[in-house]
């Protein structure tokens, strides 16, 4: 039997093939909207790129050269250079480092944390529902961009106090997509079984209820990255971000300003970047919700 | 004869709410209300102690004799515990005193009572653009749903959830000041009519208007469309969205095919009773969308250089002020909770299925 | 498909409508001056050290000696008009001028000299010590200050001082003439109304100060009855704009009339556009890094020669410094009298790397670097981050505005540090007083100078700086100083790097602009736009 007949069967034989057959059936759906994969691929670019940053041969960026300085894109430097000589193509490769790492870390971060939230406060409802979701809704009702502001211009700037700063008003609404998929499984009769089979609250949470809820919140996660490249990039731009010589693309951005007339590819060129990237997250969110979530129009 | 027909879905209650749930409602709401920025209030202390900048040195400079610093540090009450702290925080914030601004020395509120109206004019431009433009754009797309104008305006509305607003900013002020010379270039109005206008309500374009001198009104609009526009395409972009997807539901409902059987002309069901049941969600949308744009401000008044709210918080964090970086994030956070509540509360009141 | 239509039309003809706006110009009795003034923290003559904050106060208040634009080096009597020294050489005796008025409209009297000079003292704020360097004290000011009638005035020093250093000490800004009555009418808590006159003004200056906005604009307003007749520009109007970039471009379009913060990348831009003139005016500002000595690696002298040998001071100023900086490496700036040109240092990777080994750091060490983040601060500071990389010294840029990274520096909080200094007057000592003096290097020091900021204990160059002031023979006193910056050159916690030239840009009508070598030898009362 052929690997696509097996995993298109309609008598799975284990759990496995059952959800393997279910994974492909979903990325066989994504893929078919071209939308979602041109998405896909901006997002597996973006990793690749990041990933071999340091074996592509686009040069070094942090090597200045003060003879080289504003010199449009030509063979040489295909972004051209930014006002100390340094390659534009080889500073915006590697921010696609910093970019992946904050987008990295911020999912890590809020995913797992609004995940648990939820799940607990939909499990054990009472007090602890009522504590948890009113904390929740008061983070909820925060301006993310503001917060993240007063909190690295407390913390001071830099990459990690932004992830910090970030993810703090970040994660709210993983906590009430959870909350609200846990309260519709947690009377149901599966649940009771297990219960009834005498396995903790702890076990069911993490075994049964939590795994029902990863897809919404991938989702959610994937489309919240925009936001997220959007904001990092914000606070780079106010000179909050990574700091120099750190080729972060909201910074560079920002150096850019200075000579937009003459030399618009200094700012264009990591505008663009970001540009792409969140497409490509918005993209692929949007295509994952279509195929995971087809009640949503 | 307006009569608008009825389907179902969000703010098509057939009959209103009963007093007495509605004003358990509005006590709960206004109960979360108290909570929520009292939970704000308690997130800015925690920031404004967490900072590395002795706030006593701030004040007096580094030069002050010691008792100075101790009259002072007394003053501001920095040797009570911290609860104590709080609590008189939280009843100065509550009366409007939110302390003084270490570089200028008048008390917060002022200054920012002073740029809050450039933000405010902003926004609401804003706003105003992306609902004249987002409203129809995505009823267009839900009609028109699968053919090119829908994709379109989905294309349009996407690249408006992921371009950076400072770039879009920039190369706005590139292509449409530097080089068409479209619009004029950052601030709020020209020198000639700065010191000529009453500034009685501090939003430029009213006062303005009211002054009866047409052409600082055209100049004050020269300055403002520009940012307006780049701001108001993410409002556009959102509410587009937001609207088609609305629409679609209210499409796909019985009482449309309905009353395009019995022959009423296609205009009439789409714009008067489609989009005419989907009004108030629609304006918990705006509300959002207003709220999201309060916040869009800071970057876009950096690169307009727009004397508002936004750039008034980034320059007392470069001058390390925590005192208006505190401030400022309070009036903003409290205008954020404020619009997500009336989101909230309209749509409560509107639709008795959401519980 | 209609409604789209109608829209998009509707829409179209509104912007079409607006967009037809008459550009305006700037009127033609007001000068709109683009220039970066987030540095001032205050206008009150008795406190005011910052660059921008002189400026606008030079226009504002008239001094008891002067510098004026028909020539900017030759000193001369502001609100004084004559004088005469005592034969012990220790008192001046000063007649004003008649016929002075202040911006309140009463007369200028010697009470009011008087009182102004008094108040610096008294209120013991940062600029103090250029009066406090005569000895005066809160408790003598009184009687080494007085004013004998309505139109003399004596000053007294504790020694013997030579008599053109007192009088270019008399040009500085603390040496700014106030109302007195005006200012004390605004008293609060015995402060001598430094709170009120920090953001308004008491002076009899050719400008009055109508409104200055932090980090926003500082608007002036001629003065009608000013001695040397009223200025033809009625309004000057100072707009902060942090980028230069941002300064050609409105320059271009005619919205502001001079752009004071112009790199050579702008300057370039705008070489061909007839409308602009692009003016260069040599100035005494000199650029350097300070090394707090109080960081270990940087008190050792192999580290702080190394760190000479680790600017490329040459590639910088023919880059993005040019036409507005050329390399300099003495604390008194070139073209006037005791100046050292000598520029022994430039980047030389290898020799740096041997003199961090000899040190004990043949692995480098980690530095902070505290820098402004405007243009040029900010490129300069990213390329001596790059070349000290290339040695091994691993530097943190962190950024701050000029307010925060001064603040800083006062408090002795920094590492290294990467700022300017312009002389407060013309004379030498101004310079040398700074970078090679420091009577007290403890923390309670009443006076603060470069020098003290850097830590560096330095009793026989503070000595060598004493005598020179005393020195009553010019070219042994020259001699002197050329000594002083020798060894300041040669080891100290200051690299010296460049001297400025400001490269003004104005529409081609604004006319008869000037601005002097120091940070407030600017005028405006003498220009006018066509």
């Amino acid at each position: 039997m052929s690997a696509r007949a097996w995993l298109l069967s309609d008598a799975p034989a284990s759990r496995l093939q059952a959800r393997l057959g279910r994974a492909y059936l979903s990325a066989r759906a994504l893929v078919a909207n071209p939308l979602a994969l041109a998405g896909l691929l901006i997002v597996v670019a973006l990793v690749v790129v990041a990933a071999l940053a340091p074996m592509l041969e686009v040069g070094d960026p942090f090597a200045q050269d003060l003879s080289q300085r504003l010199l449009p894109p030509s063979a040489e430097h295909w972004f051209g250079t930014d006002q100390l000589g340094r390659d534009i193509l080889s500073r915006v490769v590697q921010g696609a480092r910093l970019t992946l790492t904050i987008v990295v870390l911020v999912a890590v971060i809020v995913g797992p944390l609004g995940l648990l939230i939820g799940t607990v406060a939909g499990y054990f409802g009472g007090w602890i529902d009522a504590v948890l979701m009113r904390v929740t809704d008061i983070f909820l009702a925060f301006p993310r961009l503001i917060l993240a502001l007063a909190f690295v211009s407390a913390l001071g700037p830099g990459i990690e106090n932004a992830i910090i700063a970030i993810s703090i008003t970040l994660w709210p609404p993983y906590a009430r997509i959870a909350r609200a998929e846990t309260m519709t499984v947690r009377n149901s009769d599966f649940i009771a079984a297990i219960q009834l089979q005498g396995a903790s609250s702890a076990r069911i949470l993490w075994g049964h209820i939590m795994p029902l809820c990863v897809s919404s919140v991938i989702i959610r996660v994937t489309l919240d990255m925009a936001g997220v490249i959007l904001i990092a990039a914000g606070l780079g731009f106010l000179g909050l971000g990574a700091q120099p010589p750190a080729p972060e693309w909201g910074a560079m951005v920002s150096a850019g300003r200075d000579f937009l007339l003459d030399q618009w590819w200094v700012a264009t060129m990591p505008g663009l970047a970001i540009f792409i990237v969140s497409l490509g997250f918005n993209l692929l969110g949007d295509g994952l919700r279509d195929v995971l979530d087809p009640k949503h129009a | 004869m307006a009569e608008v027909l009825r389907g179902t879905g969000p703010g098509t209650a057939r009959k209103a709410p009963s007093l007495a749930r509605l004003s358990r409602r509005a006590g709960v709401l206004l109960g979360t209300l108290a909570l929520t920025f009292l939970g704000l209030l308690f997130v800015t202390f925690v920031i404004g102690r967490v900072i590395p900048i002795d706030p006593v040195l701030a004040i007096v400079g580094d030069r002050a004799l010691p008792e100075v610093y101790e009259r002072v540090k007394l003053e501001l009450g920095l040797d009570k515990p911290l609860t104590t702290q709080f609590v008189r925080y939280v009843a100065e914030t509550a009366t409007g005193n939110f302390g003084k601004s270490v570089l200028t020395g008048n008390p917060v509120l002022d200054d920012i009572r002073q740029f809050f109206p450039a933000t405010l004019e902003l926004a609401t431009l804003a706003t105003l653009l992306g609902v004249a433009l987002g409203v129809p754009a995505g009823v267009l797309a839900a009609v028109h749903k699968g053919r090119w104008p829908d994709h379109v305006i989905r294309v349009v509305s996407l690249i408006g959830y992921s371009v950076p607003v400072f770039w879009l900013g920039l190369v706005g002020l590139l292509v449409f000041y530097a080089r068409l010379d479209w619009v004029a270039g950052p601030g709020r109005i020209d020198i000639v009519y700065e010191y000529s206008i009453e500034q009685s309500t501090g939003l430029m374009l009213v006062d303005t208007a009211l002054s009866g001198n047409w052409d600082a009104f055209r100049d004050a609009f020269a300055h403002i469309i520009l940012p307006a526009s780049i701001l108001g395409y993410y409002s556009l972009a959102y509410i587009a969205r937001m609207t088609r997807s609305f629409m679609l539901e209210q499409l796909a409902q019985e009482y449309v095919t309905t009353a395009r059987v019995k022959g009423l002309g296609e205009g009439r069901v789409v714009w008067r009773h489609a989009l005419g049941n989907v009004m108030v969600p629609l304006i918990t949308v705006v509300a959002l969308s207003y709220a999201y744009l309060l916040e869009g401000a800071v970057l876009t008044e950096t690169v307009f250089a727009w004397p508002g709210l936004g750039l008034y918080i980034t320059n007392s964090l470069f001058n390390a002020d925590m005192t208006a970086v505190l401030g400022g994030t309070v009036v903003v956070g409290v205008c954020f909770i404020g619009l997500n509540l009336l989101s909230d509360l309209l749509y409560a009141v509107f639709d008795p299925r959401t519980r | 498909m209609k409604a789209l239509a109608r829209l998009l039309a509707a829409t179209a003809v509104a912007a079409i409508a607006f967009t037809g706006a008459p550009r305006a110009d700037t009127p033609a009795d007001t000068l709109v001056v683009a220039k970066q003034i987030d540095d001032i923290i205050t206008l009150d003559p008795a406190e005011v050290f910052e660059f921008s904050g002189g400026e606008v106060i030079a226009q504002v208040y008239d001094r008891i000696m002067m510098y004026e634009p028909e020539d900017t080096e030759k000193l001369v009597g502001g609100v004084a008009e004559s004088w005469t020294v005592s034969d012990d050489g220790k008192t001046i005796t000063f007649k004003i001028r008649a016929g002075q008025t202040f911006h309140s409209g009463r007369p200028v009297t010697a009470h009011d000299v008087a009182f102004s000079l008094q108040r610096v003292i008294k209120l013991d704020l940062t600029p103090a010590f250029i009066l406090t360097q005569f000895g005066w004290t809160k408790d003598n000011v009184e009687t080494m200050v007085k004013a004998i009638d309505d139109s003399t005035f004596s000053v007294t020093t504790e020694n013997q001082l030579a008599t053109s250093f007192v009088l270019n000490c008399l040009s500085a800004g603390v040496a700014s003439v106030v109302d007195r009555e005006e200012v004390m009418a605004h008293e609060v808590n015995g402060d001598l109304g430094h709170e009120w006159l920090k953001s308004n003004s008491a002076g009899s200056g050719a400008y009055k100060l109508v409104v200055w906005k932090a980090n926003d604009t500082v608007v002036l307003e001629a003065n009608p009855n000013d001695r040397h007749g009223a200025p033809k520009i009625a309004r000057v109007i100072f707009r902060h704009i942090a980028e230069p970039a941002a300064q050609a471009l409105q320059l271009e379009k005619g919205d502001i009339d001079m752009a004071r913060n112009l790199g050579p990348d702008q300057i370039a831009s705008l070489s061909g556009n007839a409308d602009i003139g692009v003016t260069t005016y040599p100035k005494a500002d000199v650029y350097y890094l300070g090394l707090n000595q109080k960081v270990e690696p940087l008190s050792k002298p192999q580290v702080r020669q190394a760190i000479r040998w680790l600017v490329d001071y040459q590639g910088m100023a023919d880059s993005f410094l040019k036409g507005s900086y050329k390399v300099h490496q003495a604390f008194w700036p070139s073209g006037f009298y005791a100046a050292y040109t000598e520029t022994p240092f430039h980047l030389d990777v290898e020799k740096a790397k041997a003199l961090l080994a000899e040190a004990g750091y043949a692995d480098g060490f980690d530095l902070k670097f505290d820098c402004v983040n405007t243009w040029p601060q900010t490129d300069i500071c990213q390329n001596i981050q790059s070349t000290f990389g290339q040695a091994g010294i691993r530097v943190e840029i962190v950024p701050g505005d000029s307010k925060q990274v001064i603040t800083k520096y006062r408090a002795r909080n920094h590492e290294m540090v990467s700022l300017y200094w312009s002389p407060d007057y013309m004379d030498p000592h101004s310079n040398a007083d700074t970078f090679a003096r420091n009577p007290d290097n403890s923390d309670e020091a009443q006076s603060k100078p470069l020098a003290w900021r850097n830590s560096w204990e330095i009793p026989e160059l503070t000595k060598l700086a004493d005598d020179a002031v005393l020195e009553r023979d010019a070219d042994k006193r020259a001699a002197m100083y050329i000594e002083m910056q020798k060894k300041v050159q040669e080891d100290s916690p200051f690299v010296i790097m460049f001297q400025s030239t400001e490269q003004v840009a104005a529409r081609t009508n604004v006319k008869g602009f000037v601005s002097g070598p120091t940070f407030d030898t600017v005028f405006y009362r003498t220009a006018w736009k066509e």
